[in-house]
């Protein structure tokens, strides 16, 4: 297993990916439930149930950045895909923040979504106040992003 | 620059003029009608609800014929309708449509009625057709349907389950012979029979066909089945003939759909009118209006109406309990904003618009979110093309497209000191088609190359937007005759966050960690940490103070303090303006990547042409509504969350809410 390392950064790479899109799609998925319920009662709301159901669809593309930004630091991308077992292991834990957090985020993301969907369903004028309240949840996410972020760079500058 | 004075407005004015003064006040729009004068002896209020329910009405059945019109005879739409605006008309024609109004109140009806018609008939051809399958098995029965037979003769005309055939039916009837049989037709699992017997033993066979489940058709006519299908495809003809000509007229009429359209206009403008006079004041010869204005609008008003009309008009300050509704006004980089501000809520009327302030800061965190000079570049030059060639637009879409071309230039702004052009199509093209690396050299620094300095910065930005927040407080406390309340609600947090930050700033260890050079020297982080401590204390000393027991203002004080663990997670949501714009860019590269890794030769310029289109639609979309739903956050949750309660009453003005045109005042 001279490759090990290799393996580690690629599951951490692909976790993040994997478990953020998942999270993503459920979300988004429930969000477009919930928003087409309100524009089969009225279809000029389309463009505000639309971002709403959107708003829990950032995690997936976060996941897919630390990933792509770990295939990069690996060399996968092109370059010398040479790393220590160590180093490889440490790709994978730095990837773990995003995956789960992305993970759980986005579905509960979703959850408040729905919600503000049926909050301007009935107030149309307070969709301002509706599309900060998932945000909110967000903010999580875009914590274990950073996380995930610093430590990739991190490591790739380490000699380990 | 800030929340426009309002003053009450009491106009008093003859009944005969009721009329123009009202049509007047709702083209100026300029005063939000409120009623607060009690009913008395002399003045009384007017129920003209009946009128105003009979105006909605005709407004309801006028928008139901404009969608009869919509499904019948659609209109050609311009792309991009709804640019153009509304179309204007002048006071004259729009008093002229008065004469008009039967006309198209007649054709309003008509096209309800020719719709009602098209309906109805377009059921009865499906139910005739229905009758014509019923009887399409009995087609070639010569006789009537309902023939019961003769003075001797006994028939029945039906159905039997299963297949039958004429010997078969008269073996079961041999007892009650001589019978005729016949068989008309076979549908499935059925046959249809006609059964002629003596009439002596018509119970009989009754019986006898009833116990083999014998059933008599649905329609018993009088006519035989081929006259009877021929009566109903001459119906349908004519039900069919009907409906052609009714949408014929339809879409003949769709020609006035301009009248009816001002008809609906017509009818709101009334409705809104009467809804008004319903809360005058009124006497036998006189009423009066009470209600808000802006202060600016005063004296055109008076103007106006003293050289038209006799009235006495009366202005002055509202008293400081009243509900004074709230009109905010900006120069125009601020104003695209107000309906950001709105819609968090108004200011209420000791808070100072914090529109102007929040601008600035909105445009450069929306631009260092989305941080791409190429995305920037198109939102700004579309927004700028769509501004410069729809001059009519109505206001609210201006606002925000003028908005957009705030963020799109800030993002151009951020692109170029962060080269980010495209992601980084410059460096990606050149390589792959011309074999030659070109970068453009970003002005500033590469986020995607040191995060950490991308990430300093954001939460560097994010302490200024903070302290403005609580400069915000202080003046406005100032404002409110409160300053001690300023001082320590305010001066201390201030003076605590940035002796903080300086403490901070000296300590080499932090330094490390963020990756900045330079280092403050000892003594001056000494000193902060000294002027830190006394505004610590002071928020211990003073928040609390609306206690009257010390032990209690000062656990008070104590609990306050804890709040700047609020402070960090606030700074630490700053951290989002390089998360976001990082995605940006790094998708932006992905995207790149992948365009330039397929085919060769042609194939591959066509690859990378429709990835580069398709995926950077795709970023920008996603990657702008991010921009704007956490510039949004950042500035409700973090900036207003120092300094801004809101819970005004956005000024509504008397008004004509037309859909279609626009009356211009001359």
């Amino acid at each position: 297993m001279e490759n090990l390392g290799l393996v580690l950064a690629i599951t951490g790479a692909a976790v993040a990916a994997l478990a953020s899109g998942c999270g993503s799609a459920v979300g988004v998925g429930i969000g477009g439930e919930a928003a087409s319920g309100v524009i089969s009662e009225d279809p000029s709301k389309f463009g505000k149930v639309l971002i709403l159901q959107l708003l829990p669809g950032t995690q997936g593309i976060y996941g897919l950045l630390i990933a792509f930004i770990t295939l990069t630091q690996i060399g996968v991308l092109g370059g010398d895909s040479n790393i220590s077992t160590a180093k490889g292991a440490m790709y994978l834990a730095a990837c773990l923040p995003m995956a789960v957090v992305g993970l759980f985020s986005a579905i509960k993301q979703g959850r408040t979504s729905v919600a503000c969907i049926g909050l301007v369903a009935k107030k149309p004028d307070q969709f301002g106040k509706a599309m900060i309240l998932p945000a909110m949840v967000e903010t999580y996410a875009i914590l274990a992003l950073l996380v995930s972020i610093l430590s990739i760079v991190g490591i790739g500058g380490m000699s380990i | 620059m800030a929340v426009v004075p309002m003053q009450r407005v009491n106009i008093c004015a003859l009944k005969k003029d009721r009329k123009q003064i009202l049509e007047a006040l709702q083209r100026k729009s300029v005063v939000e009608i409120c009623d607060v004068m009690k009913e008395g002896q002399v003045f009384h209020k007017d129920d003209v609800s009946d009128t105003a329910s009979q105006l909605s009405k005709n407004i309801q059945t006028g928008q139901k014929a404009l969608q009869i019109l919509d499904e019948y005879a659609p209109e050609k739409k311009p792309m991009l309708a709804f640019l153009h605006g509304r179309q204007e008309v002048s006071v004259e024609e729009y008093n002229l449509f008065r004469k008009i109004h039967p006309t198209a109140n007649k054709i309003v009806r008509r096209l309800t009625t020719l719709e009602k018609i098209v309906i109805t008939d377009r059921a009865e051809i499906i139910k005739n057709k229905l009758q014509l399958e019923a009887m399409e098995p009995w087609v070639t029965l010569d006789i009537p349907m309902n023939f019961e037979g003769t003075d001797s003769t006994g028939a029945f005309i039906g159905i039997l389950p299963g297949a039958w055939t004429d010997e078969k039916l008269v073996e079961i009837l041999a007892a009650y012979g001589p019978v005729e049989t016949k068989i008309i037709s076979t549908i499935g699992e059925q046959t249809c029979i006609f059964i002629l017997g003596l009439k002596k033993y018509k119970d009989k066979i009754f019986d006898l066909l009833r116990m083999n489940g014998f059933a008599r058709p649905m329609n018993l006519s009088d006519l035989s089945p081929a006259f009877f299908i021929e009566n109903l495809n001459n119906e349908n003809q004519k039900l069919e003939d009907e409906i052609q000509k009714s949408i014929k007229e339809i879409t003949e009429l769709s020609q006035k759909r301009d009248m009816i359209q001002f008809f609906v206009d017509y009818e709101t403008t009334r409705e809104e009118k009467y809804e008004v006079i319903n809360r005058l004041l009124q006497s036998e010869h006189t009423f009066i209006l009470t209600g808000y204005i802006p202060v600016t609008e005063t004296e055109g008003l008076k103007k106006y109406l003293e050289a038209n009309f006799d009235v006495d008009i009366q202005f002055k300050d509202p008293s400081p309990k009243a509900d004074v509704p709230i009109l905010l006004k900006n120069n125009s980089f601020a104003s695209p904003l107000e309906s950001v501000t709105e819609g968090f809520s108004s200011p209420n009327k000791n808070e100072i618009d914090p529109t102007s302030i929040m601008s600035l800061f909105y445009y450069l965190m929306f631009g260092l979110m989305l941080s791409d000079a190429g995305y920037g570049f198109l939102m700004a030059s579309v927004c700028g093309f769509i501004l410069l060639k729809f001059k009519k637009m109505e206001e609210s879409w201006k606002k925000n497209i003028t908005m957009f071309f705030y963020c799109g230039v800030a993002t151009v702004f951020w692109g170029v000191m962060f080269s980010s052009y495209f992601g980084d199509v410059v460096d990606v093209v050149s390589t792959t088609f011309f074999g030659k690396t070109v970068s453009i050299p970003p002005l500033w620094f590469s986020p995607t190359a040191e995060p950490m300095r991308m990430l300093v910065f954001s939460m560097a930005l994010g302490v200024v937007h903070l302290m403005t927040g609580l400069i915000m407080k202080f003046v406005q406390c100032v404002k409110n005759g409160q300053l001690l309340d300023g001082i320590y609600d305010a001066i201390f947090w201030f003076i605590l966050i940035v002796s903080c930050v300086f403490v901070l700033m000296s300590s080499s260890m932090f330094m490390d960690i963020v990756g900045l050079t330079f280092i403050l020297p000892a003594q001056v982080g000494n000193i902060a940490a000294v002027i830190a401590l006394i505004g610590a204390v002071g928020i211990i000393a003073m928040s609390g103070r609306e206690s009257k027991n010390k032990g209690k203002r000062i656990m008070k004080g104590m609990y306050n303090l804890y709040g700047i663990t609020g402070y960090l997670s606030d700074v630490l949501s700053y951290s989002r303006l390089l998360a976001l714009g990082l995605a940006t860019g790094v998708i932006g590269t992905v995207i790149n990547k992948m365009g330039s890794m397929s085919g060769s030769g042609v194939v591959k310029v066509i690859a990378f042409v429709v990835i580069f289109c398709v995926g950077h639609t795709l970023n920008f979309a996603i990657n702008a509504l991010g921009a704007y739903v956490h510039t949004n956050r950042l500035q409700y949750v973090e900036f207003f969350g120092k300094f801004y309660d809101g819970g005004g009453r956005k000024y509504i003005p008397f008004s004509t809410k037309t859909k279609y045109y626009k009356i211009k005042e001359n």
